[in-house]
């Protein structure tokens, strides 16, 4: 077990180069970082222009982009003072990007702990009788919701609870020209914003969930359960459930893409001070100082959970073999 | 984004199911397997509402030019007769009038038409570049396989929006491509930019069939008897997932819509040009919408959006247990 964590976690290293390598490719032809800096500074000089480049490391060429990837690759892992500004203001990237990164925790957390409890909740009722009421209800809930983009949920309970009713805050974290920390206030702020995430979730899981336990229910092993004369609910608990969440464990660590893309609009949509609106921002402007440590960001964490649904996967089913 | 897609396994057609035809009052003996898959379909009360709607959206969208009640770009009434803009829903204007005082009824109907257009038009060309890339890689295996698999891995781990995103202003700023994919603003620019994204489900799909049918009898008879690749993969293996493939193509429509959308929410879609409008460009509009309380710019885009989404999810599943009769919907 722990020879393939080790192998697994140092393979991560050279993909996180390889793909970031891919992105700061994929950046600095998309968003071409020179012509940012024209569009946001008309007036630079030459000079001003040369610098510029030789600073971040702009060469043309393929081997220019393999050496100024190498030096932005090692001015990044030299940490935060050494990154250079940002491209519209001059500003620090880290500091913003660290306020963003854990706001958007904090909404992600709270949704997916949501909506995945109720989602696999629900998942879990639904499958005790297949065919039945409940069933049918949650089924074609979690269908119907299903269809719905995150775009389309937001800005419907947007206008509806916020604009039309007054009952929530229609946007941000605070009200604006609130100072210091309140649980209250920000409570109501993230009402919205975790319902249209959560309502993604949930409607995924509760049919992940209810798929996963219909095709253990009719396992050897549940049989053998029942027949040693334990109670339907133990065996639901014990045997049923816990062999159920197996496949679910790794459509999670898979999932992180879609819960990623889900926050990027909500906090979009509510004004949510957040990784989403950084990254809009970032990529509106063309700010390549912004925009590479944010995509680094999102690589690590998307092949962190790949590796973790890996490793959870494994440790949950003895059956699979790691070598 | 990937929530829209009916999880669920999408076993290959083994053989059709007798005994659970029969059992619902079919009779399978007098019925070819198209038939059979027919009256399944219909049989499916969402799918078959669906298509129902489908089917009037579609005669409405055709012929535009007579449900629409005003051109795409004309106010419904001129300035100097009355203030034109957010005119709640009323005679003159039945879903009311946008910010500079358009009509949204007939731009909801013109604009649906661009979005079918886009996600038919992506839908088949992610499923032509996905069927034919999958064949070979199931067929050959190999170097390519594996490259093709490590490809797709990467691409649909990755948050959808942020890589939809990177590869937009990617390929926007190839300047040897613009003259076959059109500017970044085109509605040809959208088409390509979801085919680069939606070949790769379909890929893996028919690759994952291509494996396992490939090890058939009548694979192996057609090989016997001198089959060539290209006759094997074209009329026996391709007919044999035609089911999968077809709700792949579905599934790929109402993808490539509400991806539109979501880009043209962001300001990143297409600019259909003067004479037209998109669902993405209404759906763009709500955005200020809601902040406003102008609940007609909310409901009318968004209800639509979520119709044809549900409609196309069901026509789908519809498709699904029409054509592939051993994988009942778990009851």
């Amino acid at each position: 077990m722990l020879r393939f964590i080790v192998r697994r976690a140092l393979w991560m290293l050279p993909t996180v180069v390889f793909v970031t390598f891919l992105v700061y490719i994929a950046v600095r032809i998309g968003w071409n970082p020179v012509a940012s800096y024209q569009r946001a500074n008309p007036r630079a000089s030459k000079a001003k222009l040369a610098e510029y480049r030789e600073i971040n490391g702009l060469y043309d060429g393929f081997f220019g982009y393999l050496r100024g990837y190498k030096e932005w690759g090692w001015r990044f892992v030299r940490g935060p003072d050494e990154w250079s500004r940002s491209i519209k203001g001059r500003a620090d990237v880290y500091s913003p990007l660290r306020y963003a990164f854990f706001n958007t925790l904090r909404l992600g957390l709270v949704s997916a702990v949501f909506g995945i409890s109720i989602g696999l909740f629900l998942g879990v009722l639904a499958a005790r009788r297949p065919g039945g009421w409940f069933d049918t209800t949650v089924n074609t809930a979690a269908f119907f919701l299903g269809s719905i983009p995150p775009f389309v949920s937001g800005v419907v309970l947007q206008l509806i609870f916020a604009v039309q009713l007054g009952w929530l805050p229609p946007a941000g974290l605070y009200p604006p020209g609130h100072q210091g920390f309140d649980l209250v206030l920000m409570t109501k702020h993230l009402i919205l914003p975790v319902t249209v995430v959560a309502i993604q979730t949930i409607s995924a899981y509760s049919r992940y969930m209810r798929a996963s336990l219909l095709d253990v229910s009719s396992a050897d092993y549940l049989r053998t359960a029942r027949a040693k004369g334990i109670s339907e609910g133990a065996v639901l608990r014990r045997h049923g459930v816990r062999n159920a969440l197996i496949p679910v464990v790794t459509v999670l660590g898979i999932d992180i893409g879609g819960l990623i893309g889900g926050l990027i609009i909500t906090e979009n949509i509510f004004n949510y001070p957040g990784m989403g609106v950084f990254f809009i921002r970032a990529s509106t402007n063309g700010d390549f100082p912004q925009l590479m440590p944010y995509l680094v960001l999102i690589v690590v964490s998307v092949l962190l959970f790949n590796l973790i649904a890996d490793l959870v996967y494994a440790f949950l089913d003895p059956r699979i073999r790691l070598d | 984004m990937t929530s829209a897609i009916a999880p669920g396994p999408l076993s290959p057609i083994i053989a059709t199911a007798p005994a659970l035809d029969a059992a619902e009052g079919l009779d399978v003996a007098a019925h070819t397997p198209g038939q059979l898959a027919w009256r399944r379909y219909w049989r499916h009360r969402g799918a078959a509402v669906s298509t129902v709607i489908m089917a009037i959206l579609l005669l409405i969208v055709i012929f535009s030019g007579l449900t629409t009640r005003y051109g795409v770009n004309e106010a419904v009434l001129d300035i100097s007769e009355g203030k034109n803009q957010y005119l709640p829903p009323q005679d003159i204007a039945w879903f009311g009038t946008d910010d500079i005082g358009r009509d949204i009824y007939s731009r909801l109907i013109l604009g649906i038409r661009t979005s079918l257009f886009i996600g038919v038009a992506s839908a088949l060309l992610s499923v032509f570049i996905g069927t034919a890339v999958g064949a070979v890689a199931g067929l050959r295996g190999g170097r390519f396989d594996d490259i093709m698999m490590r490809v797709t891995d990467l691409f649909l781990a990755f948050p959808f929006l942020v890589a939809v995103i990177i590869v937009r202003e990617f390929l926007g700023n190839l300047p040897w491509l613009t003259p076959i994919v059109g500017e970044k603003s085109s509605v040809r620019f959208v088409i390509c930019l979801f085919a680069v994204f939606g070949w790769m489900g379909v890929a893996r799909l028919v690759r994952s069939q291509v494996l396992v049918l490939k090890e058939r009898e009548f694979v192996e008879a057609a090989r016997a008897v001198g089959g060539s690749s290209t006759r094997i993969v074209v009329s026996h293996l391709l007919p044999n997932s035609i089911g999968p493939i077809l709700v792949a193509l579905t599934i790929s429509v109402i993808a490539a819509i509400v991806g539109e959308s979501t880009l043209a929410f962001f300001g990143l879609g297409p600019q259909p040009g003067a004479g037209g409008t998109s669902l993405g460009k209404l759906i763009e509009l709500s955005r200020e919408g809601a902040k406003q309380g102008n609940w007609w710019l909310v409901a009318f885009p968004c209800g639509s959006l979520v119709l044809l989404a549900i409609c196309i999810n069901f026509i789908g599943d519809g498709l699904r247990d029409a054509l592939d009769p051993k994988l009942d919907s778990g009851k």
